[in-house]
């Protein structure tokens, strides 16, 4: 049956306004619960940089009794509150916002992994990462060990990147490539860890910063790359306070 | 008069709720119909998605619930969609339940929905979904349509998981993430990795599509 033009427009406003209506129902209402599965996944991704996490097990008490934090500005300043005066805490940093800012505005949480109860008893600082991949954002958490220049663990996780290619960078295989290498060369420089192109890299062109990146996916680990680079240098002024401090406490056990 | 008009109004005996007829309609797309080997419908996805069991059974739900529900209130709205806009119409209304199944996903089964990604939204674009609605909902009744849309939608589920059964099981060993050969005393299984990428679906749909042919005897027209 043919229809007039404005039964097809009013059918299709109507259509369209209780269409719209009810998902922006369902968006509400199911923030909250969305917003916890995230921030459950996030402090997953946190603890497995650092120890293997059982996919089934309860990760908030794991979360909660062995990792400490704190939030830290570019100059590796502790801050406590934002400029709302409310207290910060680095589990509820939202990395992406602090992405869009200036570098020097920028919070970055740190995260300490330590002994089941003992809070001094530290055996990794977990830092976190922000950055570009190829079709949208990456992100990702890096270990160091107590010495502030080996990694002790990486995860990686993306917005957009593509299946079987950049989006590998989840993947267990390719985050181990970066556990026991080094972010500082002998000088003492930060150089961080990179990406090779391509995968069979021949072995001496391995070493402590340089591992096997993406085929197929040179720009995500381009971005990977970047990203490390970048964030570790934010994290540097904080990296060589730590190192100062940790002299101290062995100079002082002597 | 009045008994007159009384007898007018003779009821027909009402179909049974699973009448042959209706049986049709669930028991057709399983195997003499079926929207992925015969119709070769839905093929992206029943390749994507199909590495592992648990992100293709959540896959199979959630196109079973949007190809359910969309059939019924196409069915419902049969009569007042503009037929100059239906396939808009009928867009708009798979749209918004795929949206709607994306957002509950986020909310309770969040590690499946970052596995899923991309392709619960493409749902919307899975051809089984918009074929039923055109060549089915459009037409009949609610209820029809419904046992309609749920006999495509097993027919697409169990091929989808029966691809991934075998697909994580000789991919990776594992079935739902347990590992099956590592209980059973055989920790030195080869696992095939061509089974994890997108061509060991191919490999296995054309199994399943060529055992099925072989047994009903169907030749393709040309």
């Amino acid at each position: 049956m043919q229809r007039s033009n404005t039964y097809i427009i009013i059918f299709s406003l109507v259509l369209t306004i209780i269409l719209g209506g009810l998902l922006s129902l369902a968006s509400v209402g199911l923030r909250p619960a969305q917003k916890i599965a995230e921030e459950l996944s996030a402090k997953r991704q946190i603890l497995s940089a650092v120890m293997e996490v059982d996919p089934n097990a309860n990760v908030l008490p794991i979360f909660d009794e062995r990792i400490s934090s704190v939030v830290i500005d570019s100059e590796g300043n502790l801050i406590e509150s934002d400029e709302k005066g409310n207290p910060v805490d680095a589990a509820n940093v939202d990395l992406e916002k602090q992405f869009k800012l200036a570098p020097e505005e920028r919070m970055f949480p740190v995260f300490m992994f330590h002994e089941e109860g003992d809070p001094e008893n530290i055996t990794a600082y977990i830092f976190a990462f922000y950055g570009n991949g190829l079709w949208d954002n990456i992100w990702g958490y890096v270990a160091l060990e107590t010495d502030m220049n080996t990694i002790a663990g990486a995860v990686f996780d993306h917005a957009g990147e593509t299946p079987g290619l950049g989006a590998r960078i989840t993947e267990q295989q390719i985050e181990d490539r970066y556990k026991g290498k080094n972010i500082f060369n002998d000088q003492g420089e930060l150089v961080s860890v990179d990406m090779l192109k391509s995968e069979n890299n021949p072995p001496n062109a391995l070493d402590e910063h340089n591992i096997n990146g993406l085929s197929g996916a040179t720009i995500t680990a381009k971005g990977v790359n970047k990203m490390l680079e970048n964030y570790f240098r934010y994290y540097l002024p904080y990296i060589e306070k730590i190192k100062g401090k940790d002299k101290k406490i062995a100079r002082s056990l002597n | 008069m009045a008994e007159t008009i009384e007898k007018k109004v003779v009821k027909k005996p009402s179909e049974p709720l699973l009448s042959k007829r209706r049986k049709k309609f669930v028991i057709d797309p399983l195997s003499d119909d079926n929207p992925i080997t015969i119709q070769v419908l839905g093929i992206c996805s029943a390749l994507a998605v199909t590495t592992q069991l648990k992100p293709t059974l959540v896959m199979a739900l959630s196109v079973t619930f949007v190809m359910i529900f969309s059939s019924l209130f196409i069915s419902l709205l049969r009569n007042l969609i503009p037929t100059r806009v239906r396939i808009i119409v009928q867009l708009a209304i798979i749209a918004s339940l795929v949206s709607l199944v994306n957002e509950v996903l986020h909310a309770y089964a969040f590690d499946v929905y970052k596995q899923l990604s991309v392709f619960v939204g493409l749902i919307i674009t899975n051809c089984i979904v918009m074929g039923r609605l055109e060549a089915f909902a459009m037409g009949n009744k609610p209820y029809d349509s419904m046992l309609d849309a749920f006999g495509s939608a097993m027919g697409y589920s169990w091929i989808i998981i029966a691809v991934a059964f075998f697909r994580e099981l000789l991919g990776s060993g594992k079935l739902f993430g347990f590992a099956v050969f590592d209980t059973i005393g055989w920790s030195t299984f080869p696992t095939n990795g061509l089974m994890v990428s997108p061509v060991g679906a191919f490999i296995i749909l054309g199994l399943i599509i060529w055992v099925q042919r072989a047994k009903m005897g169907y030749v393709e027209q040309h």
